[in-house]
C-alpha cells in the first residue's frame, strides 16, 4: 500500500520531469516522423498492397536502439550528477521502489509514443481489412521490446553520472541483443565456438519479437522480455547498492 | 534520539571515519566541526543510512538505520551537502514531491507545504523552476524539504554554505529555534555558527573525534581563555611587558601590537579562572606607573584557536598521502 504510493509519487515526478522540458516533445515528433519514414518510404507500405503492419513493426528493434536509450539515459545519471540520489534514497523509500517508479514512468512515456502511431493503424484499416489480433499482438510485442531496452538503459544510467556515456553503453548492449541471433553472427560463432552460439542466440530479442509481429502471442516470448527487464533492473539495484557502499 | 556507536567507514585502505560515537537528545543542537575531508559528510551519510557503515551502528529513535531503514528514515529530515534539488521541477512541485514521499496526502500535504514555504520565505519563487534559483533560494528550498514533515531529528550538512550573511543569520536563528524541540546535528566549518546555534560541539579530525563539549568548555581550552588584554598609551612596549610579567599570578605577558605611543599587550594568568585578582593588579599597576590605560578586558577564549590547536599540529607532522 505504502510502497505503491511511493512508486506512484516517484513515477509522477519522473513523468512531469519529461514534459517540463521540450525534449519530450522533440522526442515524440522525432519518433513519429521516423516511424512514418521507415514504414511508408523504406517499408513501401502502399506499394505492397498488404493490409498488415508487419512492415511497421519490422523496424522497431532498430528504431528503439537509439530512441529508448535517449529516454532512459537520464534516469539515474542525472540523479547522480545533481546529487539528488542522496536526497531520494534517504527518504523513507527503498531503492527498489525508486527503481521501479522511474522505470514505469519512462515505460509509460514510451507507451504514449507508441500509442501516437495510431494513424498507421487507421490507414491500414481504411485501405484494407487487416487482422486486428495481429496488430494488437504487434503492439504488445513492441511495448515489451521497448521495456526490455529501457531496463538496459536504466542499468547503464546507474553506472555513470554522464548521460552520454550511459547512452552509448546502452546502445552497445541493445545492439548486442539485436545481433546475437543474426545469421551472419551465428554462422561465425558456430565455427568458432559452437557451444557458445546457442547461448548467445538465446539472448537475441529478434526471434522473440518476430513471434509478436506474426500475431503469435507465445508466453515464452512474453516471459523472455519480462525476465530481461527483471534482470536488468536487478542489476540496477546492485549497481546502486555498490555506489552507496563503495566510492 | 540519535545514538551513534563506534562508527567506522573504510574506503579501500583509508579509514575515512574511525570509531565515532556520540548521542544527541531532544533539545540538543550538535555542531559537527572539522577540517575539509575529516569525515563529516561520510559520518552524516552513515547516520542517514545513505551509505552503510563498515562497522558500528546508528540508532535513530530506537530504530537501527541498517536493519530498519524505512522506520528510521521517517524520523529525520536531511539536508545533504550542496543542497541538491531536482532542477527540472518548480519549487512547489519539488516540495509536493517531498511531502508525498513523507506520506502526506490531501489537506495535510497542502498545509505542510504552506508551512515550510512561509518558514523559508519561498513565496516569491514558488512557481519558479529550481534551476533558475539563486544559490540562497535553492538552499532554502532544500532546507524546506528537510523539515516538511516536522521531523524529530534534523541532520544538515553545511546548512549555511554559500549563503549571504543575512541568510546565514536567518538559518542559524531557525536552527536554534527548532533545536528546542528537536535533536539536531549540523556540520560546518564556520566557527561563529557553532557559538551562535549549538548546545554542544564535536570536533572531528581524520575520522576521529578529537573534542566533545559545550562551546564554552571548548573555548576554555583556548590558551587565550582568561588572558587580560590591555591597551596602554605613554609607555614603551618592553617596559610594559616586563612589568606585566612580573605581576603576582601572571604566567607570562606578550606584546600584541605597538603603534607609535600606543601598545596592545596581553597577560596570561597562571591559573585560568582565578583572573579577578590579576585584573585588579593590572589596574593598580597602571595607576602606580601613571600609564594611560585605554582598554582592559578579559578574553573568553576563541574557538578558532582551539580548533587550530587541535587539528593542525598533527596534520603537519603527517605528510599528505601520495595518492
Amino acid at each position: 500500500m505504502n510502497s505503491l504510493a511511493n512508486i506512484k509519487a516517484i513515477a509522477k515526478r519522473e513523468l512531469t520531469g519529461y514534459f517540463a522540458s521540450p525534449v519530450a516533445y522533440v522526442f515524440l515528433v522525432f519518433f513519429l516522423l521516423l516511424n512514418g519514414f521507415f514504414t511508408f518510404m523504406l517499408g513501401r507500405l502502399f506499394e505492397r498492397g498488404e493490409a498488415s503492419l508487419f512492415w511497421f513493426f519490422q523496424w522497431h528493434p532498430w528504431l528503439y536502439l537509439f530512441l529508448v536509450p535517449a529516454v532512459g539515459m537520464r534516469l539515474w545519471a542525472e540523479e547522480r550528477r545533481l546529487g539528488t540520489m542522496e536526497l531520494l534514497l534517504t527518504m523513507p523509500v527503498t531503492s527498489w521502489q525508486a527503481i521501479v517508479g522511474k522505470f514505469l514512468a519512462s515505460w509509460a512515456f514510451l507507451a504514449l509514443a507508441l500509442a501516437l502511431t495510431f494513424p498507421v493503424v487507421v490507414t491500414v484499416a481504411l485501405l484494407g481489412d487487416p487482422d486486428d489480433g495481429t496488430i494488437i499482438c504487434g503492439y504488445i510485442g513492441s511495448f515489451l521490446l521497448a521495456g526490455g531496452y529501457l531496463a538496459v538503459s536504466c542499468m547503464t544510467s546507474a553506472m555513470t553520472r554522464n548521460q552520454v556515456i550511459s547512452f552509448i553503453l546502452s546502445v552497445v548492449i541493445c545492439l548486442f541483443l539485436i545481433l546475437a541471433g543474426w545469421p551472419p553472427v551465428q554462422d561465425l560463432l558456430v565455427q568458432w565456438a559452437p557451444r557458445l552460439a546457442g547461448l548467445v542466440a538465446s539472448f537475441s530479442v529478434i526471434p522473440h519479437f518476430q513471434g509478436f509481429m506474426r500475431g503469435v502471442l507465445d508466453s515464452r516470448d512474453v516471459i523472455f522480455f519480462l525476465s530481461l527487464m527483471v534482470l536488468a533492473l536487478f542489476a540496477t539495484s546492485v549497481i546502486i547498492r555498490n555506489i552507496r557502499t563503495g566510492r | 534520539m540519535i545514538k551513534v556507536e563506534n562508527l567506522v567507514k573504510t574506503f579501500g585502505p583509508k579509514r575515512a571515519v574511525d570509531g565515532v560515537s556520540f548521542t544527541v537528545e531532544r533539545g540538543e543542537v550538535l555542531g559537527f566541526l572539522g577540517p575539509n575531508g575529516a569525515g563529516k559528510s561520510t559520518t552524516m551519510r552513515m547516520i542517514t543510512g545513505f551509505i552503510p557503515p563498515t562497522e558500528g551502528r546508528v540508532i535513530l529513535g530506537g530504530f537501527d538505520v541498517v536493519e530498519n531503514p524505512i522506520a528510521a528514515k521517517r524520523l529525520f529530515g536531511y539536508l545533504p551537502e550542496n543542497a541538491p534539488a531536482y532542477t527540472d521541477m518548480t519549487v512547489y512541485g519539488f516540495l509536493n514531491f517531498a511531502a508525498e514521499l513523507r506520506g502526506l496526502r490531501g489537506e495535510a500535504k497542502k498545509k505542510a507545504v504552506h508551512r515550510v514555504v512561509e518558514m523559508c520565505f519561498l513565496e516569491s519563487v514558488l512557481y519558479q523552476s529550481v534551476d533558475t534559483l539563486s544559490k540562497g533560494f535553492r538552499h532554502r528550498t532544500c532546507f524546506a524539504q528537510a523539515v516538511i514533515h516536522d521531523p524529530d531529528i534534523l541532520i544538515m550538512d553545511e546548512p549555511t554554505d554559500g549563503l549571504d550573511p543575512n541568510q546565514k543569520h536567518e538559518v542559524r536563528t531557525l536552527i536554534k529555534r527548532m533545536g528546542e524541540k528537536k535533536a539536531i546535528i549540523f556540520s560546518t566549518h564556520i566557527l561563529e555558527e557553532v557559538e551562535a546555534a549549538c548546545t554542544r560541539v564535536i570536533i572531528i579530525d581524520r575520522g576521529k573525534i578529537v573534542a566533545n563539549g559545550t562551546p564554552e568548555e571548548l573555548k576554555r581550552k583556548s590558551e587565550l581563555a582568561g588572558a587580560i588584554s590591555v591597551r596602554v598609551a605613554g609607555v614603551g612596549g618592553d617596559v610594559l611587558k616586563a612589568k606585566l610579567a612580573a605581576l603576582d599570578g601572571a604566567r607570562k605577558a606578550s606584546i600584541v601590537r605597538e603603534d607609535h605611543e600606543v601598545v596592545w599587550a596581553r597577560v596570561y594568568p597562571k591559573t585560568p579562572g582565578a583572573d579577578g585578582a590579576l585584573v585588579r593588579a593590572v589596574g593598580e599597576l597602571a595607576l602606580r606607573e601613571g600609564w594611560r590605560l585605554e582598554e582592559l578586558h578579559v578574553e573568553e577564549g576563541r574557538l578558532d584557536e582551539v580548533f587550530r590547536s587541535i587539528t593542525i599540529p598533527e596534520t603537519q607532522q603527517v605528510p599528505s598521502a601520495p595518492r
